[in-house]
């Protein structure tokens, strides 16, 4: 018996000559609302197809709520609802149809829920598929999968079409949906504040592979605090110092970065210098992300 | 002409997009005129053997109400004649590549893009078209130049060639209109392909009834490029009309465009119900399928009413003709010739059948590329019983397709005979007993779609090759085996000839066969293949 919902291990997907997946780890525990991060073509979608039981993995395993994604597929997709990050409609089906039959393929939909998301999402049903907006389709699915009976939800990218307005909508719905139901939730996204505000615990990806993985707190412990210091004297040898990184001197002022576990070594070390003034910058994700998202050293 | 800014890199993008597509249909339609010319030339090598052979065909009326009145003896006379259903052909593929342009390109949102560049309202239209226009002017070269190098005369060789494009030409311009119309591309497609199949049906009617009803002929672009008559006389007058029509057809898209919003239609779009009742993949398939289903079975029950009122009087094309008539009567007389009249009409709707059968089953395809078909297979749909849900219309579909044009076929020749009580279920059985064959074009469609999934239109190429085996297979005195590849080769040919039930359930088996194989190859592969 596993806590996972989501696990996987050393996953491969190659597409030709392009290897989508490199050994992706990456594990979900049950009940938690995990983000995962990366940049494009990452292979964010990638894994997500393949947990989907839509793409079959040429390596590596994947367990998802203790099954086998692949063979396993129908039996697991009735526990799921999931939301791809580009959602096409028929365009002879009105939105309030396509969440009618998705629900009812997964096994059932909760009317007075789907009434409320309608509402919440401020989403016309009767229009037909092709009339609807990039934001709008999105909805739909939204709507179909949030008023699922379902213990697990796959979110691929479901805010890159909304307006701020309903990206709060969202974190609103899915914070409510977490204490109301305990779901879990692997929320696949480019954007950093929707995952600080609504994730337990992250995983990026680059390349296919995952290179950080934790939650907030410990990813943010890895990043680096920024500083900038006017100086008394010249800091000879603090380049050198043990986790300071990018050091510029410009006419008496140092900025630099700091490893947040050299911190106090480096405090103390700068009052050597004779500090005049200091000014430091908390660690934020978003810096840990450009790091990993920048162009590899 | 502002409207016309950006035409030109709209042309280059046309024609960049459309390379492969367009080598595929210009190189076979560019090389059939030679290559029937040089079949004639060696098969039929004298004056009175063509004399006799012009005599014989030019008698059958399943061949009159394919190509029309046939006019000469010589060789280039009987190659345009038998290749009369290219200008239907080209005619075809010239309105789905304007559409494909235009509307498609809408539906799809690249329009906006473009749109927002330095580019003319009436620019996209004008790119499609004149790049489908310039296309068919290809096609009437290559065609006219392959025909004067196998030594035929040059103007009707020229005229063979116009003959081709002009129709081409005609029915992009209707393509053209078609696409101001609807918001969907395929409700365009449709509108488009009905008014192709009117002017066909107005053709070969007014063709095989003759007489009276001659007149119709006059009524459809098809009749007017057919009268073209290459190399039995050349009327080369007969351009002005066909151009006219296209001119004027084109003008009225522009002038259609100008009164519509980019990705709207002529009329509003209605709002549809705010919660459904659908609830399994067989009924999502079923708003999908059912407008095509029901506009082939309509397409295909004008066919059947046309066919079916002048099957009487096929026997009165070889009453001027003694001797003809002398080999008839030996050959069964009148009834006889009527049945195989009839037995000629329902292969056609066979393989038109199966073109609607291969549209079906490449519709799992399209949900697939769209993305359409990911977020049902996420729920508790399985492949095979998403797959089965489309299959099920592309292989009953055809059945009540060919029933329906096997039924009005029956009713009308019944009622100018006074049987329709025998007509009916005669016609009807003759109809059906395509489906085997149609089903194994469908069955390669889904082999195709589950082990090639990139290749899967090269089914189109399937039924193009039996297309071609079956209207040219017998003149061109192919090997048994090259024919024996069509499974239209082996259908039964009722009601003329006995009804066999051997082959059918081979060709069902082969059906059956193929279908496994495909969805075997499904089950395996990745959504979407890659």
């Amino acid at each position: 018996m596993t806590a996972d919902a989501i696990r996987t291990e050393g996953l491969v997907k190659t597409f030709g000559a392009t290897r989508a997946l490199d050994g992706l780890d990456l594990s979900v525990r049950t009940g938690e609302v995990h983000g995962f991060l990366g940049p494009n073509g990452s292979g964010k979608t990638t894994t997500i197809r393949i947990l989907l039981g839509l793409l079959r993995a040429d390596g590596g395993t994947a367990r998802l709520l203790g099954g086998d994604p692949w063979t396993d597929a129908t039996a697991l997709h009735r526990r799921l609802a999931y939301v791809p990050g580009d959602v096409t409609l028929w365009p002879n089906l009105s939105g309030g149809e396509v969440i009618d039959l998705l629900g009812r393929l997964r096994g059932g939909l909760d009317a007075q829920r789907r009434a409320e998301l309608l509402e919440r999402f401020d989403l016309d049903p009767r229009k037909k598929g092709r009339a609807y907006s990039k934001g709008n389709r999105q909805k739909v699915a939204l709507v179909a999968a949030l008023a699922s009976h379902v213990e697990l939800l796959l979110l691929d990218e479901p805010t890159a079409g909304l307006d701020p307005l309903m990206e709060d909508v969202f974190r609103r719905v899915i914070r409510a949906d977490q204490e109301q139901y305990g779901r879990t939730v692997l929320l696949s996204s480019h954007i950093l504040a929707e995952v600080e505000a609504l994730c337990d615990r992250v995983t990026i990806i680059r390349d296919g592979r995952a290179v950080e993985a934790g939650t907030l707190t410990e990813l943010r412990h890895l990043t680096r605090t920024s500083v900038e210091v006017e100086l008394a004297l010249p800091p000879e040898g603090l380049a050198a110092t043990a986790g300071v990184h990018n050091v510029q001197v410009h006419d008496g002022r140092v900025r630099f970065e700091v490893d947040t576990e050299a911190l106090d070594p480096v405090v103390r070390r700068l009052a050597g210098y004779g500090v005049r003034s200091l000014l430091s910058q908390p660690p934020t994700l978003e810096e840990l992300f450009l790091r990993h998202y920048g162009p590899r050293p | 002409m502002t409207t016309l800014v950006g035409t030109g890199p709209l042309l280059r993008l046309v024609l960049r997009r459309d390379r492969w597509i367009l080598a595929s249909w210009l190189a076979p339609l560019a090389l059939l005129p030679p290559a029937v010319a040089a079949s004639f030339v060696t098969l039929v090598p004298t004056d009175a053997a063509r004399a006799q052979m012009a005599r014989t065909m030019g008698g059958n009326a399943g061949l009159v109400a394919l190509y029309g009145p046939l006019r000469g003896s010589s060789v280039g006379a009987l190659t345009g004649w038998r290749l009369g259903f290219v200008p239907v052909a080209v005619a075809v593929i010239s309105l789905l590549m304007v559409i494909r342009h235009t509307r498609a390109d809408e539906e799809a949102g690249r329009r906006d893009l473009l749109g927002s560049t330095v580019v003319g309202r009436h620019a996209p239209l004008a790119a499609a078209l004149l790049a489908t226009v310039g296309a068919n002017l290809v096609l009437a070269g290559l065609a006219g130049l392959g025909l004067i190098a196998r030594g035929q005369p040059a103007g009707g060789s020229w005229a063979l060639g116009a003959q081709f494009a002009v129709a081409g030409i005609a029915f992009a311009a209707v393509g053209g209109v078609a696409a101001q119309v609807t918001e969907g591309a395929g409700a365009a497609r449709g509108i488009a392909q009905a008014t192709l199949a009117g002017a066909f049906l107005l053709r070969a009617g007014g063709d095989i009834a003759g007489g009276g009803l001659g007149w119709l002929s006059w009524l459809s672009p098809l009749g007017w490029a057919q009268r073209l008559h290459p190399f039995g006389g050349d009327r080369w007058w007969l351009l002005a009309p066909v151009l006219a029509f296209a001119a004027a057809l084109a003008v009225a898209a522009a002038v259609l465009s100008a009164r519509r919003d980019v990705g709207g239609g002529l009329f509003p779009t209605r709002l549809g119900r705010p919660a459904g009742s659908l609830r399994t993949p067989v009924g999502l398939a079923w708003r999908q399928h059912r407008g095509l289903v029901a506009g082939w079975a309509v397409g295909l029950s004008a066919v059947g009413l046309v066919f079916g009122a002048v099957a009487d009087s096929v026997g009165d094309i070889v009453r001027d003709n003694p001797a003809l008539a002398e080999a008839f009567e030996r050959l069964g007389g009148r009834a006889r010739l009527v049945d195989t009249f009839l037995a000629t009409v329902m292969g056609l709707v066979g393989l038109v059948a199966a073109g609607y059968a291969v549209q079906a089953t490449l519709r799992l395809r399209e949900e697939e590329i769209t993305g359409r078909a990911e977020p049902v297979l996420a729920t508790g749909v399985g492949r095979i019983a998403w797959a089965a849900s489309h299959l099920g219309f592309a292989l009953a579909g055809p059945a009540v397709v060919l029933a329906a044009a096997g039924f009005t076929t029956g009713a009308v020749h019944g009622l100018s005979t006074g049987q329709v009580g025998r007509e009916v279920p005669r016609t009807v059985e003759a109809a059906l007993v395509q489906l085997p064959a149609v089903w194994v074009l469908a069955a390669l469609a889904v082999a195709l779609f589950g082990l090639l999934p990139r290749a899967a239109p090269v089914a189109w190429g399937f039924l193009a090759g039996c297309l071609v085996l079956s209207l040219l297979g017998p003149i061109l005195r192919l090997d048994q085996w090259m024919l024996d590849v069509s499974p239209f080769t082996h259908v039964p040919r009722l009601p003329a000839a006995a009804f066999a039930p051997a082959p059918l359930v081979w060709l069902a088996a082969v059906a059956a066969a193929l279908t496994a194989l495909g969805l075997a190859g499904l089950r395996r592969r990745d959504i979407p293949a890659s």
